[in-house]
């Protein structure tokens, strides 16, 4: 097994070439390409065909027209309000499941969580199109206590990505808080802490890492997103709505390109800034 | 923590928690048999017309059978993948190790528009072909591979090297004691890892908007595509209620399977 037999080495090239060649050379291609397609134009024709011509027009366009950047921020307020509301959702829940409850019904708590997993995306999006139409559930409900449906829109579009991306958040706060002894809680009884106190002092700490982990998975999922917005977001555009809809036949792929670069950046600050958590551990 | 107060508070909040996952999915079940075409609630009467409706489709069951085959061939060609992969990663040392696992991931972590997006540029503006069935399948297969990975791998690190070590003391050869020993102990890992992959191809629709060509739909894009058609909606809610039935199965399959991670992975 020396590492360095030619044996050794042809075995691993072997192993690892169609892997790397799919991702490596495919994959990264593309990415490269749609990185570099983003510098090029569009004729002015409106063919949609490209010119490869260097320039920023992309970005500045991107830049300078106030749409796009109420678009960003409209993406960034949404990322961020789901990842909120999933961690108040996921805290009980994955607390629960942890440190009450007993061996057994954890196990079934976990198949629980799990399952909605395996429905479908666009099922889960249908189903909040119902709950929230005007003649639907959520109305039927509320219409009583003097409130009504939110309708479909920009709360609409919060409460359905929040809803699907729900168990991403639940299990890494679960995994980080098993890891959490019971003696620690039990320590932080004993010494006259509240469990309010305890949960501030004790478990939060804890989590944080975990919460951070979870949020990486909600915050790329709704800003790589497009199709929830579609489906009860009204007339509201994403992000992706933008890249989408240029990526068509009379489309502009190279804007697309430039459009498809800010959820990238954003994800690559939002690591940067979240490395020093310890969460990159906790994924 | 643990006061009684306490418990009971948390209890009730799970519980709370879990209600707002599954009436959602409850009542898209329920209203696949509502007489109303706008999901009017309370139902004003039951049928199952829908059913029978939705039974009758043939542009519902063309691309149940489209999204069946890409996410066939899609863990297919994961699974193989996947497997190498690990088999790399786990059983040699090689500078760069982390740059691989990274590699396999990025597919999933990137948002999906960006994934989407760059294999649309890449296989019209670039390589000049036309989209189509097997545009479907390379993006798929592209983002399924981590599924068969991260189970391979999770496997791999736990059986350790000492039984094919044995095996080679006792004269195997490499390729006999992967046929003989260590691929017999990976395989239920891979069917979890494979099933993964299947359920993450057949449900996809960010990145199959982008690379399906104009005649072909999968069953997510049908599904899109009538989901806004009045005359279609109570067909599309029939197939949700039996999409959401179906999704009992993998989980059942999983529990069985004892598969080392029972996440789906991001799509």
């Amino acid at each position: 097994m020396a590492a360095s037999s030619p044996g050794y080495r042809k075995r691993l090239a072997s192993l690892l070439a169609p892997p790397m060649l799919w991702l490596g050379v495919a994959y990264l291609g593309a990415l490269a390409a749609l990185f570099l397609t983003s510098f090029w134009t569009v004729n002015a024709f409106g063919t949609g065909e490209i010119e490869q011509v260097w320039n920023l027009d992309n970005y500045r366009a991107l830049f300078t027209i106030s749409v796009y950047r109420t678009i960003t921020l409209r993406t960034l307020a949404i990322a961020i309000g789901v990842t909120v509301i999933d961690a108040l959702l996921a805290l009980p829940i994955a607390l629960y499941m942890a440190k009450v409850a007993s061996p057994r019904a954890r196990k079934w708590l976990v198949i629980g969580v799990l399952m909605p997993l395996w429905a479908s995306y666009l099922v889960k999006a249908y189903a909040w199109r119902g709950l929230l139409s005007d003649a639907g559930p959520v109305a039927w409900l509320l219409r009583p206590l003097g409130l009504d449906t939110p309708g479909y829109g920009l709360t609409a579009t919060v409460i359905t990505l929040a809803y699907l991306w729900l168990p991403y958040m639940i299990l890494p706060m679960y995994a980080g808080l098993e890891r959490l002894p019971d003696s620690l809680l039990d320590a932080s009884a004993d010494l006259g802490a509240r469990p309010w106190l305890t949960l501030r002092r004790v478990v939060v700490p804890v989590l944080w890492p975990a919460a951070v982990a979870g949020s990486i998975f909600t915050f790329s999922l709704t800003l790589g997103d497009y199709i929830a917005v579609k489906i009860v977001g009204g007339a509201n555009q994403m992000l992706g709505n933008v890249v989408y809809d240029n990526s068509g036949v009379a489309g502009n792929l190279p804007f697309a390109a430039a459009v498809a670069a800010i959820p990238v950046v954003i994800m690559v600050v939002y690591l940067a800034l979240v490395r020093r958590t310890g969460a990159l551990e906790n994924l | 923590m643990n006061s009684p107060v306490m418990r009971r508070v948390l209890a009730g909040l799970a519980a709370a928690v879990l209600a707002v996952i599954y009436v959602p999915l409850i009542l898209v079940v329920v209203n696949s048999f509502n007489t109303s075409k706008v999901f009017a609630w309370p139902p004003p009467s039951f049928t199952t017309q829908w059913w029978v409706r939705a039974w009758e489709s043939s542009g519902a069951r063309e691309a149940v059978w489209v999204s069946v085959r890409v996410a066939l061939i899609a863990t297919l060609i994961a699974l193989v993948l996947g497997t190498m992969a690990s088999l790399a990663v786990q059983r040699f040392t090689f500078f760069g190790k982390d740059t691989v696992s990274l590699l396999i991931i990025l597919p999933i972590a990137l948002p999906g528009i960006v994934t989407g997006v760059a294999l649309k540029n890449a296989f019209v503006s670039v390589m000049g072909i036309n989209l189509g069935f097997w545009t479907i399948v390379v993006a798929h297969a592209t983002f399924c591979i981590v599924t068969v990975f991260n189970n391979a791998v999770a496997r791999l690190r736990r059986l350790g090297v000492n039984l094919e070590e044995a095996s080679m003391d006792l004269g195997a050869h490499r390729w006999t004691t992967f046929r003989l020993v260590t691929f017999p102990m990976m395989r239920s890992s891979l069917l979890a890892g494979g099933l993964l992959a299947f359920a993450l191809s057949f449900d996809e629709i960010i990145v199959t908007t982008f690379t399906a060509g104009e005649g072909i739909q999968t069953l997510p894009i049908w599904i899109l595509q009538n989901m806004f058609r009045p005359q279609q909606a109570p067909v599309v809610n029939v197939v949700a209620a039996v999409l959401i039935l179906v999704s009992i199965v993998p989980i059942w399959l999983a529990q069985r399977l004892g598969g080392d991670e029972g996440v789906p992975a991001a799509h």
